[in-house]
C-alpha cells in the first residue's frame, strides 16, 4: 500500500513521462515529415536552377548557382546539409528570390494565413456552440430536424465549391464583400474565406456539441439542477455546457491543423496571401527550400497542436497517464 | 426506407449511369469546340451552357463522372484491401509488428494529406488518371487499417479465438475464417463513407491544377468556372453541384448503412 505522499510523487511522474512520451512522439513524426517531404520534393522532375535563370542561360552561371545551393552534391550530403540546417534553426534561402531567407518569407505569410485559421475557428465555435446547445435542449421537432440536416449539408459541401457560391452571391450580385485580391487585409475580405474555410468543422463541432449535451443532460446532476429549482438557461449552460465542453474543444484543438492545410484552397479561390498561396506559388516554380518550408510549418503544427491537446487531456484525466498497452491490460 | 434514402440512392443511381453511359450520351465530344460561342448561359442547344473556348458544359460534366467513378471506386478497393491485410496482420500477430503499423498510422495521420497526394501526383510531369488513383491510394489505406487493426485486437480475445488456436488451426485459417468476416461491418460503414471522400480528394487535386491532364475532371471544371466567376457563374456552380451533390449523396447513404449494420 502506497502513502499518500508516494502516491502524489508517482502521479507526478505519470504526467511527466506522459508529456515527455507524447513530445518524443511529436519530435520523430516530425523528422519523418521533414525526410518524407525531402525526398518527395527532390525526385520531382524539373531542374530548379533552369528556372531560377531560365533555359538560356549560360552553363557556367548555372553550375556556378547549382553549386550555391549545394545541389551539385549527391542527395545524402544535401540531405545532411537540410538536417543540420533544420536543428540550427534555419530552413536555407529561397531558389527563386536568393536574397529572401525562407523563414522571412514564412514569417511573412503566416500571419495572414493564422488570422484566416483562427477567424475559421470562431465563427465554426461561436455558431456551433449555441446551436449545438439547442438543438440538445430540442430534444425533436422541426428545428432540431433542420439544424441537423444543415449540419449534414455543411459536411458535405466541399470549400472549393462553396468559395466560388458565397463569392458569386456575396460579392458579384449583392456587392457585400469585397471581391478578391482587394485589400487582403480588412475584415470585410476575411468573412467569406473564413466562413468557406470553416462550415465543415462547424457541422462537426454543431454534431459533437449535441451528442455530448445529450449525454450529460442524462446524468444525474442535471436533474438534481432541475429540482432545486434552476431555470432551464442556467442549468444547460452553467452545468451541462461546461461537462458537454470537453471533448467538443479537445477536436476543435486537433482540427486547427486540419484547417491550416484547408487554407490552401482558401487562399487559392479567395487570392488571399498566406501560407496557402505562398506553397502552391513555390511548388509550382520548383523552389524546393520554400515548399519544404511550408509543409514543414503546417506538420508542425499539426503535431504540436495535437501535442498539447493530449497534455491538456493527461493533466484532466488522470487514466490517460499510463501507455496504452497497460491500460488494456487492467 | 426514408424518402432521403431513397433519395440518395437515385442521385448515386444516376451518378453510376451517368458515368457508365454518360460519353455515349453526351451530346458533344470533347473536340467539339465552338469558340464563337464560349462562356453562354444555359440555352435549348446546350442545356448548362458552355465553358472555355465553346465546350458543352453537360457532356463535359457527363465525361468527368466517368473519371469521378473509376478513380472513387479504385481507390476505396485498393485502399480497402490493403488497409485491411496490413491491420489483420498487425492485430492478430501483435508485438512488434502491430507497434510498427501503429507507428506508421501516426505518422501518415500526423501528414497533411492533400499535400502528400500532391507531392506525389506532381512527380509525373504529365499526370494521368492511375498517378492520381495511386497519390489517392498512398494515405488512403490509413483509415481502413486503423479500423481493421482495432477491431482485430477486441475480436481475438473472443472465446471462439482461442478455441480455434487450441484446436491447431493455422494462423491464416483462423484470420481469414474468424476474424475476417466479423471486420464487414465496420469496413462496409468506412467504404461507403470513403467515396464521397475520394471524389472530394480528387475534384480538389484537380482543382489545385494537379489532377490528370487532358480530362474532364469535375474539379478542373470548377477551377476554370472560378476564374470565369464574373463573366459565366454557371459554370462553377454545375460542377460544383455535381461534386456536392455526390458527396451529400454517399455521405448519407453511409449514414443509412450505419444505423442499419449496428
Amino acid at each position: 500500500m502506497r502513502t499518500p505522499k508516494e502516491n502524489g510523487r508517482s502521479r507526478r511522474t505519470d504526467l511527466v513521462a506522459g508529456i515527455g512520451r507524447r513530445l518524443a512522439v511529436g519530435v520523430a513524426t516530425v523528422w519523418v515529415v521533414a525526410t518524407l517531404v525531402f525526398f518527395a520534393i527532390h525526385l520531382l522532375p524539373g531542374d530548379p536552377v533552369a528556372q531560377i535563370l531560365g533555359e538560356d542561360a549560360p552553363a557556367e552561371a548555372r553550375e556556378e548557382l547549382r553549386a550555391k545551393l549545394h545541389l551539385d552534391r549527391p542527395i545524402h550530403e544535401q540531405y545532411g546539409i537540410y538536417m543540420a540546417g533544420l536543428v540550427t534553426g534555419g530552413l536555407g534561402q529561397s531558389f527563386r528570390w536568393p536574397e529572401r531567407s525562407v523563414g522571412s518569407l514564412l514569417a511573412e505569410a503566416f500571419p495572414h494565413t493564422m488570422r484566416l485559421a483562427l477567424v475559421s475557428m470562431a465563427v465554426a465555435l461561436g455558431l456551433a456552440l449555441p446551436l449545438g446547445v439547442l438543438g440538445a435542449s430540442l430534444g425533436g421537432g422541426t428545428l432540431r430536424g433542420a439544424l441537423d440536416v444543415g449540419a449534414l449539408v455543411g459536411l458535405a459541401t466541399p470549400n472549393i465549391w462553396l468559395g466560388p457560391v458565397l463569392m458569386v452571391v456575396f460579392s458579384i450580385k449583392l456587392g457585400w464583400t469585397p471581391l478578391p485580391g482587394d485589400d487582403p487585409s480588412g475584415l470585410g475580405s476575411l468573412i467569406l474565406p473564413a466562413i468557406t474555410l470553416g462550415t465543415a468543422l462547424m457541422a462537426i463541432l454543431y454534431r459533437l456539441t449535441r451528442s455530448s449535451m445529450e449525454e450529460t443532460m442524462r446524468r444525474p446532476f442535471m436533474r438534481t439542477a432541475r429540482a432545486k429549482g434552476l431555470g432551464e438557461a442556467r442549468s444547460l449552460f452553467g452545468h451541462a455546457l461546461p461537462n458537454a465542453l470537453l471533448p467538443v474543444v479537445s477536436v476543435g484543438g486537433l482540427q486547427l491543423g486540419a484547417l491550416l492545410t484547408g487554407t490552401v484552397i482558401t487562399e487559392k479561390i479567395f487570392e488571399r496571401p498566406g501560407l496557402g498561396s505562398l506553397f502552391l506559388e513555390a511548388y509550382y516554380a520548383r523552389d524546393i527550400p520554400v515548399v519544404q518550408g511550408c509543409v514543414l510549418v503546417m506538420a508542425t503544427i499539426y503535431v504540436l497542436v495535437n501535442a498539447l491537446t493530449d497534455g491538456a487531456y493527461l493533466l484532466v484525466d488522470p487514466r490517460m497517464r499510463r501507455p496504452v498497452r497497460e491500460r488494456g491490460a487492467s | 426506407m426514408r424518402f432521403v434514402t431513397w433519395a440518395c440512392a437515385a442521385v448515386v443511381t444516376l451518378f453510376t449511369l451517368a458515368a457508365l453511359l454518360g460519353p455515349a450520351l453526351a451530346p458533344y465530344g470533347p473536340d467539339d469546340l465552338d469558340i464563337a460561342h464560349e462562356f453562354e448561359p444555359p440555352s435549348r442547344a446546350h442545356l448548362l451552357g458552355t465553358g472555355e473556348n465553346g465546350i458543352d458544359l453537360l457532356s463535359a460534366l457527363l465525361r468527368g463522372a466517368r473519371l469521378a467513378l473509376a478513380v472513387a471506386s479504385s481507390v476505396v478497393l485498393v485502399s480497402l484491401c490493403l488497409g485491411l491485410s496490413l491491420g489483420v496482420t498487425a492485430g492478430y500477430m501483435g508485438g512488434a509488428v502491430d507497434r510498427a503499423l501503429g507507428a506508421v498510422i501516426n505518422v501518415m495521420m500526423a501528414f497533411p494529406s492533400i499535400l502528400l497526394n500532391m507531392a506525389i501526383v506532381a512527380l509525373v510531369a504529365r499526370p494521368g488518371v492511375g498517378h492520381v488513383i495511386f497519390a489517392l491510394c498512398v494515405n488512403g489505406w490509413v483509415g481502413y487499417a486503423r479500423v481493421a487493426r482495432g477491431e482485430t485486437l477486441s475480436i481475438r480475445r473472443n472465446d471462439y479465438v482461442t478455441a480455434a488456436v487450441c484446436q491447431g488451426l493455422p494462423h491464416w485459417r483462423i484470420a481469414l475464417r474468424h476474424v475476417l468476416p466479423n471486420l464487414a461491418k465496420p469496413l462496409v460503414i468506412q467504404a461507403s463513407y470513403g467515396f464521397g471522400g475520394v471524389i472530394l480528394a480528387e475534384s480538389s487535386l484537380s482543382f489545385l491544377g494537379l489532377g490528370p491532364a487532358r480530362a474532364d475532371s469535375w474539379g478542373a471544371l470548377l477551377d476554370q468556372g472560378t476564374s470565369y466567376l464574373m463573366v459565366s457563374p454557371w459554370v462553377a456552380l454545375a460542377s460544383g453541384a455535381a461534386i456536392f451533390a455526390c458527396i451529400l449523396a454517399f455521405n448519407l447513404l453511409g449514414d443509412d448503412v450505419s444505423r442499419r449494420i449496428s
